[in-house]
């Protein structure tokens, strides 16, 4: 009995942590994004304006459940889950510190890849079922994007994997313990940080739902609480993204004094406000030059990182 | 690469930029001395309306939203007998002020005026009048207009020559 509590109150534990977060982190957004545009953001709705998300959140379930008349209904209403469910899936694998993670599984990365693609199955058929061209454009581009970004985001992961010889990420921050893979495997960082962008879709890569050209994207059909699970789902992606990064090159929860848990937070914080720097920063390219710029410059930059850090270790062996 | 490093950078450094946000009800922003806010009616500075009921505004207004129906004293002077301004369509373009020729109808810096009712919003003349002279001291329009009052020939004006007498042949 004892066996199936403690990982049942774990999951529980980190799936309600995980959701406040990245509801959290729509405020954090706006307020950092506000501050580096010379404004304040949400400041008035309790301390700091933290309230604001509370706020936001009683609106979005008190909305009106309005599926399109001429939507499919079944997947249209099916969609957002699917996202929600994937990332929340993926996160299965993390290790937060040791002893805390739901799956110590022996192919961790392989597991997280699998459910970052089936990520895109949420937005494929989001665009699909919603019957409208905007949203249909915006999957479409979701899936081309996802196709050739996921190819060099694993790749780009080959070379930790080499370093540690484990595809198990707790197994992968334990490798860890001298020198961080930040180090060694900066092209590899690099290349997973680019690719990280574009598979959560964040602002240089946002174009499944780049609002000046295509509505809202693939989410352009949907309301209320539907709509809700894709940007918590987005959320929860740059959440995912970030702690990775920080297990799969800076230590996971390696560092001094501080307790481990409180390190991996603080990482994943960092790579959390770097994905926002970068939305205030940068604009979206054509959606051509994304393309040519996967395939053609970080495609062939992630098997070149693969065979330096390759030959690298055959020699030292 | 060099120059999006350079935009974080740039972008990380507004974060000790001074906040261009004014915040609004306990700081109010400082607005321009003809900023287009609520509108008045003046009075001259001994205390008549200046407005003659000459419809200009009203003709000008782009919105439709004054109306008023002119009437005259006994003295000769001409007045609104009402005078409507319905700011739930102004728009505060300033045309009225425009066309207004004796300075009557104003614009001032002033934008607080919500209302939970709508019919609130239309503003009758007692709303509308003012018992200053607005932007323009010292200015009478029947002191510098040709118009004959009680009191007041034709050519008794500031500057006025006398009326010419259209039957003499002298020049």
């Amino acid at each position: 009995m004892q066996g199936v509590i403690t990982p049942l109150v774990m999951m529980i534990a980190i799936l309600v942590s995980l959701t406040t977060m990245s509801a959290g982190l729509i405020w954090m957004e706006r307020r950092l994004l506000a501050l580096w545009q010379d404004r304040y953001g949400p400041n008035r709705v309790g301390p700091f304006g933290l309230l604001q998300v509370v706020a936001d959140m009683l609106k979005i379930f008190a909305k009106e459940d309005w599926v399109p008349p001429f939507s499919d209904k079944a997947v249209f209403v099916l969609a957002p889950a699917v996202i929600m469910t994937a990332v929340l899936l993926a996160f299965a694998v993390v290790p937060f510190s040791p002893g805390i993670s739901i799956a110590d599984l022996d192919i961790g990365i392989l597991f997280f890849l699998a459910m970052a693609s089936l990520n895109i199955y949420g937005i494929v058929l989001a665009g699909w079922a919603s019957n409208s061209k905007y949203s249909l454009l915006g999957g479409v581009r979701g899936a081309a994007q996802m196709l050739s970004y996921e190819v060099f985001m694993g790749l780009s992961l080959m070379g930790v994997v080499m370093l540690a010889g484990t595809f198990n990420l707790r197994e992968i921050v334990e490798a860890q313990e001298g020198l961080w893979f930040c180090v060694p495997q900066l092209p590899g960082l690099l290349i997973f940080f680019i690719a990280g962008l574009a598979e959560t879709h964040r602002i240089p890569f946002d174009l499944p739902e780049a609002e000046n050209e295509l509505v809202a994207g693939y989410h352009t059909e949907y309301s209320g609480m539907k709509f809700g699970m894709f940007f918590v789902g987005e959320y929860l992606g740059i959440v995912l993204i970030s702690s990775l990064i920080s297990v799969l090159f800076f230590g996971g929860w390696l560092g001094p004094t501080l307790p481990p848990v409180l390190w991996f937070l603080l990482k994943t914080l960092f790579f959390i406000t770097l994905f926002i720097l970068l939305r205030s920063a940068l604009p979206r390219p054509r959606f051509g030059q994304l393309m040519s710029f996967g395939w053609k410059i970080m495609l062939p930059l992630s098997l070149l990182n693969i065979l330096a850090t390759g030959a690298v270790l055959l020699i030292r062996a | 690469m060099l120059s999006i490093l350079q935009a974080l950078w740039r972008m990380f450094l507004h974060a000790f930029r001074e906040r261009v946000t004014v915040q609004y009800p306990e700081e109010k922003p400082v607005l321009a001395p003809r900023y287009r806010g609520r509108i008045i009616l003046s009075r001259d500075p001994d205390g008549f309306e200046r407005c003659v009921a000459c419809y200009l505004c009203a003709a000008a207004c782009p919105v439709d939203c004054i109306a008023l129906q002119a009437d005259e004293t006994i003295d000769g002077r001409r007045y609104p007998s009402f005078f409507r301004i319905n700011f739930s369509r102004c728009i505060f373009c300033g045309y009225c002020e425009e066309a207004c020729p004796t300075y009557a109808i104003q614009l001032t810096p002033d934008y607080e005026m919500s209302e939970y009712k709508r019919p609130s919003l239309v503003y009758e003349k007692k709303d509308l009048l003012i018992s200053g002279t607005g932007k323009y001291p010292g200015y009478r329009y029947y002191k510098v207009a040709g118009v004959a009052l009680k009191g007041k020939d034709k050519g008794d004006g500031l500057e006025e020559e006398e009326p010419v007498d259209i039957r003499s042949l002298m020049p």
